[in-house]
């Protein structure tokens, strides 16, 4: 069968109208014309993808740059500020987003990540354990993964809601956080300041440039890889007769590709210290782009992901089509917390050091509500990491820009954060809503 | 009826054959001593009342429970089947009332479910989308836009059509369907029942099972009747006819002499 089946037989029972507005334009359009259709149909009947949170995403900027003093939003500070506080929350909710495709929920992120990161950050201090860096968050990473393993076995063999599990586990990772921060002579505040290659490293995660012509030459490479492999597919299933968008679209997402990197390499490589110079992209960049990379890859193109959409998708098809859907499940809760790790991991090197500030409680929130806004489903089996990154700029966004009004007040975080959460979740019912009965109603 | 030895299987061989089958849950039984033959190249509807036990047999073949007492021959040999891999890799697909579908997936997705084809580690994606293509221009199942559009935006015909197809494209010699024109139109059930001839016509064993009997008159070569877990008679549709049918299901019996084989009592 040649992509599109032929119209010979029509099936007089469907809808035409339906079928078309639920229809992945990419599945359908043969030509950038038939896909714009087909992509607003799709926009209105509640299947949108991405263009939605990036439109609010511009919409954000565009408001804050507007009302922030001297227009200080825009500013390539102010922007690579920006990148380093949604850095934590992109990573959080890519993690978050394993126990969502489940259809599940992991409360404890927050903390578990928080011990990870506290463990790593205790072994370096050169007067206590002084480990080498490496080891160090190897540890701190591995506690997070065996947490969530655990996590996940008692939700799927004993079949425990994971709701209640992993507000067990958040509970026992913060007292489990409180204790790691007493260890060692450091008053509950070991932190990265001191002259200690291992130290300067996870400072650097965040406070780290590349120079700026390693990050052209960086950029050009990754966008000319991505852009090639794009290419090549898109064309070669083009040619055997599968299914493939047109190749002025293939065109106009590398393109896009190509354009983000310039922006964020170009705003990186602006000199943005008031005195001396500031310049180059931040390594925590790369970091959060190997994250979405390895578990983009990991979702969509291995039989672990498949299986992981299949189960958040139909946990009963999954079971009989022979998957062994408490293994997968386990190993999805074990990924969400390792991922988390990162995420604190970037969190302590962003502030310095751990202490017992951090919102382990809110973060979750954050992480939630970034997975969600980004298009992640509540109800499971849809999401992307790609959705993390994206829910997370806007959440940071709103944020940086709320901060730099002067409503850093922690009342007005709360009744913000919890607002927006409010926002995303709304948008997925009503979105998933509006493509259940579309499939009758519209024409 | 004493179980047949192996024998080397000859035209009109059952494909499968179940001997003195019975089931029970704790006390209640569920099936008693069921004999039942399934012929290639056959459509073999199995009809009975809510709690006859056509659903419990049909598990009982296809590996979901296990028989209590009993045999079962696959092409003349008796089998064991332990579990829906055993019974998948005898070539026996089930398709159930709720087609078991992931929505959320495409229909390349659905089709090989389970069952992903790997190229270096990685799913390959091409393979499959062109096998699951070929399969169902095969049956053809042309009413589908794409192969790649998420079966949530598929009709209840076009469902049921990926579900068989899914079965058959595992070289599967049986495919079991549990109500497969439920819930459907007028014509996407005619859609179904063609399918379902396509099948037969391809050389497969189907069993139907189906309480709607005019689409059993339309489709079935054969027909067995359960009432309250027994098979109480079997043979070819021409010797039955509707009020028949009925009779067997709701009685266990028929006031009428017939052709067709009943079980001892």
């Amino acid at each position: 069968m040649e992509g599109a089946a032929p119209e010979e037989a029509p099936d007089l029972t469907a809808a035409p109208g339906a079928a078309e507005a639920e229809l992945p334009p990419g599945v359908v359009a043969q030509s950038l014309g038939q896909y714009v259709r087909a992509y607003t149909a799709r926009i209105r009947s509640g299947e949108s993808g991405v263009l939605p949170v990036i439109l609010a995403m511009f919409a954000i900027m565009l408001v804050f740059t507007i009302i922030s003093p001297n227009h200080v939003f825009l500013s390539a500070g102010n922007l690579v500020n920006l990148f380093q506080q949604a850095a934590v929350f992109m990573v959080l909710a890519m993690a978050e987003g394993f126990a969502l495709i489940l259809g599940e929920i992991d409360l404890s992120v927050g903390f578990v990540g928080a011990c990870g990161a506290a463990i790593a950050v205790q072994l370096i201090q050169p007067i206590t354990t002084n480990w080498h860096w490496v080891p160090a968050i190897l540890a701190g990473l591995l506690f997070c993964a065996v947490f969530g393993l655990i996590q996940g076995t008692l939700i799927t063999r004993l079949r425990l809601p994971s709701f209640i599990v992993t507000l067990a586990g958040f509970l026992i990772a913060n007292g489990i956080f409180l204790k790691i921060l007493l260890l060692g002579p450091f008053s509950g505040y070991p932190n990265l300041a001191g002259q200690s290659d291992n130290l300067h490293v996870i400072y650097n995660l965040m406070w780290g440039t590349i120079d700026p012509t390693t990050s052209w030459i960086g950029a050009g490479v990754v966008v000319i890889g991505l852009g090639l492999v794009t290419w090549l597919s898109d064309s070669r299933r083009r040619r055997s007769g599968l299914v493939a968008p047109p190749a002025s679209l293939s065109l106009i997402k590398i393109g896009l590709i190509a354009v983000v990197a310039i922006v964020v390499v170009g705003i990186s490589n602006t000199n943005r210290a008031n005195l001396g110079t500031l310049e180059g992209v931040p390594w925590m960049i790369p970091i959060v782009l190997a994250v979405l990379g390895v578990w983009t890859v990991v979702l969509s193109r291995t039989k672990f992901g498949r299986y992981m959409y299949a189960i958040g998708g139909n946990p009963e098809a999954a079971r009989r089509a022979g998957i062994n859907v408490a293994l997968i499940r386990t190993v999805g809760f074990g990924l969400c917390s390792f991922t988390a790790g990162v995420a604190i991991m970037l969190y302590a090197s962003l502030l310095g050091g751990m202490s017992n500030n951090l919102q382990g409680g809110q973060y979750v929130l954050y992480a939630v509500a970034a997975a969600v806004i980004g298009g992640t489903s509540l109800f499971g089996g849809r999401g992307k990491p790609l959705h993390g990154v994206l829910g997370g700029l806007v959440i940071a966004a709103i944020y940086n820009g709320l901060y730099l009004q002067g409503i850093s007040s922690v009342e007005w975080q709360y009744i913000v954060t919890g607002l927006v959460l409010l926002a995303a979740i709304v948008i997925d019912a009503v979105s998933r809503r509006g493509a259940a009965s579309g499939s009758v109603t519209r024409t | 009826m004493t179980a047949a030895v192996a024998e080397p299987r000859a035209t009109g061989e059952p494909l499968l054959k179940v001997r003195g089958l019975d089931k029970h849950f704790g006390p209640v039984q569920a099936l008693y001593h069921v004999d039942l033959d399934l012929l290639p190249g056959k459509v073999t509807a199995l009809c009975g009342d809510n709690g006859a036990g056509k659903s419990v047999l049909t598990k009982c073949i296809s590996g979901v429970y296990q028989r209590d007492q009993g045999e079962i021959f696959w092409e003349g040999h008796p089998v064991h089947v332990r579990n829906t891999r055993d019974a998948a890799h005898l070539g026996i697909e089930t398709v159930y009332q709720d087609l078991a579908l992931c929505d959320n997936l495409d229909i390349v997705q659905n089709m090989f479910l389970g069952r992903e084809r790997l190229k270096n580690g990685m799913l390959d994606e091409d393979n499959m989308e062109r096998a699951a293509g070929e399969t169902l221009a095969s049956l053809r199942v042309t009413t589908v836009r794409s192969v790649r559009q998420p079966v949530a935006s598929l009709s209840g015909g076009q469902r049921q059509s990926v579900a068989v197809a899914k079965a058959v494209m595992w070289n599967s010699k049986l495919v079991i369907m549990d109500e497969p024109t439920a819930a459907l139109g007028v014509v996407q059930t005619k859609q179904v029942l063609d399918l379902i001839k396509r099948l037969r016509d391809r050389g497969l064993a189907v069993m139907v099972i189906s309480h709607n009997l005019t689409d059993v008159f339309e489709v079935a070569d054969r027909i067995a009747v359960l009432y309250l877990g027994r098979l109480v008679v079997q043979g070819d549709a021409s010797e039955f006819d509707l009020q028949k049918v009925v009779e067997y299901m709701t009685t266990g019996g028929s006031s009428r002499t017939n052709g067709a084989r009943t079980a001892e009592s």
